[in-house]
């Protein structure tokens, strides 16, 4: 492949050149030619294709595999099983450390879940390696599978999310509801949920000697580095992943999973290099999901609409061999100012792939239990749903007490409803129809996500042509690494855009962090911003100690970067150039590191969160009970916005994703067999363009000066919490059926029309 | 995907001598078959490519005021034929209410209706299931069945037959020629495809080398042409199977329904014609009584095979909201969003 | 058995021998021609990400035998630009941020070229949306999708308008 060049040509049309300003994506040409390349893309010389054979049962032991058969197949080379495979340095089931997920790479020939790879056949053709593993016909002795959220005995995980407490309380519950004018007590139910990026997991492994190269999509190429050099037992230097777009991740590509190790031993084993891709189906096991819940909500408010008690329980389910507990009470902890607030998990071990981070983990699933429950409240105290919200709005984070960093939710509430014209929503459900019949419905919902922060390093460098360079193993996945970062690193290093090189998505680079948490660009905007500063802070150095320099004694905070010149602070008429001071210095470049981390202080004393108020219109058949999304209008305050075009489109996207889950999202899992029947995308339903109506997004101002330098909050995945409550919503009020079990089925809604 | 030969007849005899063998199977566009393919649902022996042979491709009136569509005619060609859209409007939002515009451009008027069920159990090699695999069970009848038969089905076999365009077709009683090892035949549109009974393998009356050619509409069926509509219920706005449609065509004489045409598809294992409801339409007013009394006659004998007991109270519904589209006549445009609720109608059509 | 084939693709001519049938065009394009820049999303014919124009239609090239393809004219998503002159529907993907992940780019604007090329859908955007359904986005990309279609449809309708002037 190339090396990416973002750069040597206009790839890109331009309105500006730093933060705040909506470019058009800097790797659009490359996209729209089809010349980005994905890690599938890639074919090094010799290349031969491996395809995984899986699991059909969800619990038991492989018994025979007709290996024979499989090689006997014209262009078959190997077939790696759990007797012919190479070694690991060490055993996968050991978590090395808490972002280590236990995996599949043909320990034993134990199956806990359908879909589990249990053979690699490997091939000169694809066409050959996949009939390969169907000859395979793999026999098994069978266990009953686990399946469903009761499965068995309940427990209280020891932690959900990532490291969050199982149960929180604030405040006496009990007290609360039994002193309440009304009650809610509502059980909601979410099913599992697979990322589907478009892009199917894919790896190209290419062993040189000792030295490994990698292609494959991943979110975090520092992670994935370190499990690739304890399992296959090498340096990390010794590994180069290249991964400069992801074909969309979603979380399930955040962390190492099996079938990419599988495809790197299955290089080894054959001493060439291999391509392993996941088929679509596969992907309904090996690389994670968003696990189902059950939750329970019970909330009591007084005479005057305010909330006395809210209570929040979730059952979820894990893997019968490894931890991961969708921490969906936790959307509770944040927005409603309830006195006395519980939130609290159970969960069963089914016969599953490990759950995963799916966008939003949590938040997106308890949002619209949540939403829900607070719009049924609503509706039983005679309240319009935005003026309950505002007459429990949370001045302080409830769950802690503490301030905000910021919150600018009401600005949200108010410009978001005069955007969708809600005022002129009747109170009543079922009263509004269009011209032609169809029953219309407005729902709203109470969008948040937390404003997080990882831990990344930038290098930056002025060179001597008076251009600059940006390196940080930063990762595309969709959301615009490319431009957005590139445009924190032109400011931080006072140059035009088109005059640094920004490079980014391999292992070679600083580490990012992961993509993930919508804190990427906070993340790596951080890191890139203090490079930024650690570099013009050396230039200026040179300058200023330098009595040929007009800038001789400005000293290091008297300088500004702009345009490619320091400029004196105190007397703008006195500058020089990034070219002059390099030359008179005799100095080829300058570079210098920095980085980007939580600021431990302010997160003690503030709650850091991203908000955001999300209006939906729904039209409902009102005898056949199909419904569309004719309208939706979010208007988000994520501090402060790097790009507004990238992140209208982000926000789109969550949007979507929050109408899907409402609607549509469903992985149907045979209750017997604990095998998914619909693992394809023509009957697990994503949303088609037909589906999605004209949607507004507003970004409302927010100055943050705590959640890091930049004040960026991101907004990956908050678009998805508020959007699927408000669309459920929206089909309550169109037709008085309150429908707790998503998505919502035609069925349900039939009963009540 | 199984190793295969690769046949290319030139001529239909050469495509029937060579499919009859066993193991042999015919491709058209393969939409479906490479689908099935690729699960090693359909394992094939021999693949005879018949998408080369001279004039099947053609859509001809006939003398008598019949219209024969060839078998590979694509199903884009066909509903965007302005002469076909305005004589057979039912038909044509049908199709374009199927499957997506790329598979539309490819997919044939003859592999259309020889599409397999989307039943899940059938498609997933590991189940239980006496239509791919003989006397092994059916894993559906216990298991997510939602979307399966309410009518006409067996302890044998739940599933439905998933094509739009067999819909109407069969409503307007349209006749499919075959190409045999003995000759030519024809058969109503009707008995093509076999209810399960207990050998849901066999899913249409076609024998081994049976190749479709054509299929005729009547010259009757044209006489619809300004009362027709096809309904569709789905679980998204497009690009989504039905979970139960109808088409209805309706000949009005004088305030009067002269001659009435009903099917449902997405409820049986066959596109399902609704004689006894036809019945009670013909000769009396379009009202919306008597639409549905024809929609309680059409679903009096269905049954749930499981958790779809809904469906048959949906397709009562659209039944009714078919008629009734119907009768109020046929759109000047297929809809911007062919056979949806949500397709844009002037006028309040819903109770 | 092997076979010989001749496609056209992009414009030019290419014979080759194809030793296996069971090869698809997409996998023939993307693994024996190294022409990656279509996308196997489900290879099932459920996402379009895998669109090409075959003989000027658009078709899901993963459930397309290349045995039975004999002869056909083969336009991927490397053949739309001339030269470094983007196809107004490239421009127009770029300029409405029609993508974000950019994995079903290229099947959305081959789509996007077959289907203007079909004259169904117009400048009507419901149409544009039902017509542009064959073509999944996970990312949410369907608004700049829409508004991408429309801008470079009002271009050739401008175009034909001049042209016929």
């Amino acid at each position: 492949m190339p090396e990416l060049n973002l750069t040597s040509a206009p790839a890109h049309l331009r309105h500006g050149s730093s933060i705040g300003q909506p470019m058009t994506r800097r790797d659009g040409v490359l996209k729209v030619r089809g010349q980005a390349t994905y890690a599938a893309d890639n074919h090094p010389p010799g290349m031969l294709f491996a395809v995984m054979a899986v699991s059909s049962i969800a619990h038991g032991r492989v018994t025979s595999l007709d290996v024979a058969a499989a090689k006997r197949h014209p262009g078959v080379i190997d077939v790696m099983t759990p007797d012919h495979k190479p070694q690991l340095a060490i055993d996968p089931e050991i978590k090395t450390n808490p972002f280590v997920f236990r995996m599949e790479v043909l320990q034993s020939d134990e199956v806990r879940y359908a879909n589990q790879p249990i053979a690699v056949v490997i091939a000169e053709t694809l066409e050959a390696a996949t009939e390969g593993a169907v000859l395979l016909a793999p026999r098994y002795e069978m266990l009953p599978a686990l399946v469903g959220l009761d499965a068995g005995e309940s427990f209280v995980p020891p932690v959900v999310g990532v490291g969050n407490p199982a149960e929180i309380h604030r405040g006496d519950v009990e007290a609360g509801l039994a002193a309440a004018d009304k009650q809610i007590d509502a059980i909601y139910e979410t099913p599992p949920q697979y990322h589907n990026a478009m892009e199917p997991h894919a790896i190209v492994a290419h062993w040189d000697g000792d030295k490994l190269q990698i292609d494959m999509p991943t979110q975090g190429l520092m992670l994935s580095l370190g499990r690739v050099a304890e399992l296959f037992g090498i340096a990390p230097d010794k590994i180069h992943i290249r991964s400069p777009f992801l074909g969309g991740g979603f979380g399930s590509k955040g962390l190492m999973a099996g079938p990419p190790v599988l495809g790197i031993m299955a290089a080894k084993l054959v001493g060439k290099p291999v391509k392993l891709v996941l088929r679509r189906e596969q992907m309904y096991g090996p690389v994670g999901h968003r696990a189902p819940t059950r939750q329970r909500l019970r909330i009591g408010a007084d005479a005057d609409g305010r909330l006395t008690a809210l209570d929040h329980h979730a059952r979820t389910v894990s893997s019968t061999f490894d931890d991961f507990y969708e921490p969906a009470a936790d959307a509770s902890h944040t927005l409603y100012a309830a006195p006395a607030i519980r939130t609290s998990h159970d969960a069963v071990r089914v016969n599953t792939g490990t759950p995963l981070f799916m966008r939003a983990p949590g938040e997106a699933t308890g949002s619209i239990a949540l939403e829900s429950a607070i719009d049924e409240m609503a509706w039983a105290c005679g309240m319009d749903p935005l003026a309950f919200r505002l007459k429990n709005y949370a001045e302080v984070e409830p769950i802690t007490g503490k301030p905000f960093s910021s919150k600018a939710l009401r600005a949200c509430y108010d410009q978001g409803a005069a955007r969708f014209g809600w005022a002129k929503r009747s109170l009543q459900p079922r009263q509004m129809r269009d011209d032609a019949g169809l029953l219309v419905g407005w729902g709203m919902g109470t969008a948040t996500f937390p404003a997080l922060m990882f831990q990344a390093e930038a290098r930056a460098a002025i060179r001597g042509d008076g251009t600059g360079a940006m390196e940080i193993g930063a990762h595309d996945m969709g959301q615009g690494a490319w431009t957005a970062l590139a445009q924190i690193a032109a400011d931080a290093v006072g140059l035009d855009i088109d005059r640094i090189t920004f490079k980014a998505g391999t292992s070679d680079l600083p580490d990012a962090g992961i993509a993930g948490g919508s804190a990427h660009t906070a993340t790596a905007g951080a890191a890139i911003h203090s490079a930024g500063a650690a570099v013009i802070a050396k230039l200026a150095d040179l300058a200023t100690n330098d009595e040929r320099s007009p800038l001789f004694g400005a000293g290091n905070a008297g300088v500004i970067a702009r345009d490619g010149r320091l400029i004196r602070r105190d007397d703008q008429s006195r500058s020089e150039s990034y070219t002059e001071i390099l030359a008179r210095a005799g100095v080829a470049e300058v570079e210098a590191r920095g980085t980007g981390a939580p600021n431990p202080a302010a997160m003690e004393e503030y709650a850091m969160h991203a908000h955001g108020a999300v209006f939906a219109e729904v039209k409902v058949d009102p005898e056949l009970g199909q419904i569309r999304v004719t309208r939706m209008v979010g208007a988000f305050a994520a501090g402060r916005i790097v790009n507004p075009h990238l992140v209208k489109s982000q926000l789109f996207g969550g949007m979507i994703w929050g109408m899907s889950f409402a609607l549509h999202e469903e992985a149907v899992t045979d209750r017997r067999s604990g095998r998914v029947m619909n693992a394809n995308l023509g009957e697990y339903h994503i949303p088609v363009n037909a589906d999605v109506p004209p949607l507004d997004v507003v970004t409302v101002e927010e100055h943050d000066p705590h959640v890091n330098a930049l004040g960026i909050k991101g907004v990956g995945e908050i678009g998805i919490t508020g959007s699927a409550g408000a669309v459920a919503n929206a089909v309550w009020h169109a037709t008085g059926v309150r429908v707790r079990r998503f998505p919502i089925r035609i069925e349900e809604l039939l009963k009540g029309l | 995907m199984k190793q295969f030969d690769y046949v290319r007849p030139a001529t239909v005899a050469e495509a029937v001598a060579a499919a009859a063998q066993p193991g042999a199977t015919y491709l058209a566009a393969g939409t479906n078959l490479l689908d099935l393919m690729k699960g090693n649902v359909s394992r094939p022996d021999r693949l005879v490519d018949v998408t080369h042979l001279d004039g099947l491709d053609r859509i001809e009136r006939l003398a008598d005021g019949a219209l024969r569509i060839g078998a590979l005619v694509s199903n884009a060609a066909l509903a965007h034929d302005a002469e076909f859209a305005k004589s057979y409007p039912a038909i044509a939002e049908a199709l374009l209410s199927g499957a997506s515009a790329q598979l539309r451009n490819v997919a044939t008027v003859g592999g259309n209706l020889l599409q397999r069920t989307r039943c899940a159990y059938f498609y997933d090699t590991a189940s239980r299931c006496n239509k791919r695999e003989a006397g092994s069970g059916c894993d559906a009848r216990d298991g997510e069945n939602r979307a399966h038969a309410v009518l006409g089905w067996s302890e044998s076999c739940i599933a439905t037959h998933p094509s739009d365009f067999c819909v109407p077709l069969v409503a307007l009683d349209a006749i499919v020629e075959i190409e045999g090892k003995n000759g030519r035949r024809e058969i109503p549109l009707d008995e093509l495809h076999r209810l399960p009974g207990n050998t849901p393998g066999r899913e249409s009356a076609l024998e081994p080398g049976d190749l479709i050619v054509a299929v005729r509409l009547p010259a009757a069926a044209r006489g619809f042409a300004a009362h027709a509509r096809y309904l569709k219920v789905r679980e998204r706005t497009s690009y989504a199977f039905a979970i139960v449609s109808a088409a209805a065509a309706l000949r009005i004489e004088n305030g009067k329904i002269a001659e009435a045409r009903l099917a449902l598809g997405g409820v049986a294992a066959k596109p399902w014609r609704a004689r006894a409801a036809e019945d009670i339409l013909k000769g009396v007013a379009p009202t919306a009584d008597v639409f549905q009394e024809a929609a309680w006659r059409a679903l009096s004998d269905a049954k749930p095979s499981g958790d779809n007991a809904y469906k048959i109270e949906l397709a009562r519904r659209i039944v009714v909201r078919t008629l009734t589209l119907a009768a109020a006549g046929t759109p000047a445009r297929i809809p911007a969003l062919p056979a949806s609720p949500f397709a844009s109608t002037s006028g309040a059509i819903h109770a | 058995m092997n076979h010989s084939i001749s496609l056209t693709v992009n414009g030019a001519r290419r014979d080759f021998v194809l030793d296996d049938p069971r090869v698809t065009l997409l996998d023939l394009l993307r693994e024996r021609l190294h022409l990656t820049g279509t996308k196997k999303g489900c290879d099932r014919g459920q996402c379009g990400a895998c669109t090409i124009l075959v003989d000027g239609k658009r078709i899901n090239s993963c459930l397309a035998l290349a045995i039975s393809h004999e002869g056909a004219d083969i336009v991927t998503i490397e053949g739309v630009a001339r030269g470094d002159q983007l196809h107004p529907v490239q421009a127009a993907f770029i300029a409405h941020d029609g993508f974000q992940c950019g994995f079903c780019t290229p099947g959305q604007i081959m789509s996007a070229i077959g289907m203007m090329q079909e004259a169904q859908a117009g400048n009507d955007p419901e149409r544009i949306r039902e017509c542009m359904s064959g073509n999944l986005c996970r990312c949410g990309a369907y608004a700049g999708i829409v508004d991408a279609v429309l801008e470079a449809q009002a271009g050739a309708d401008e175009t034909n308008r001049r042209r016929s002037a």
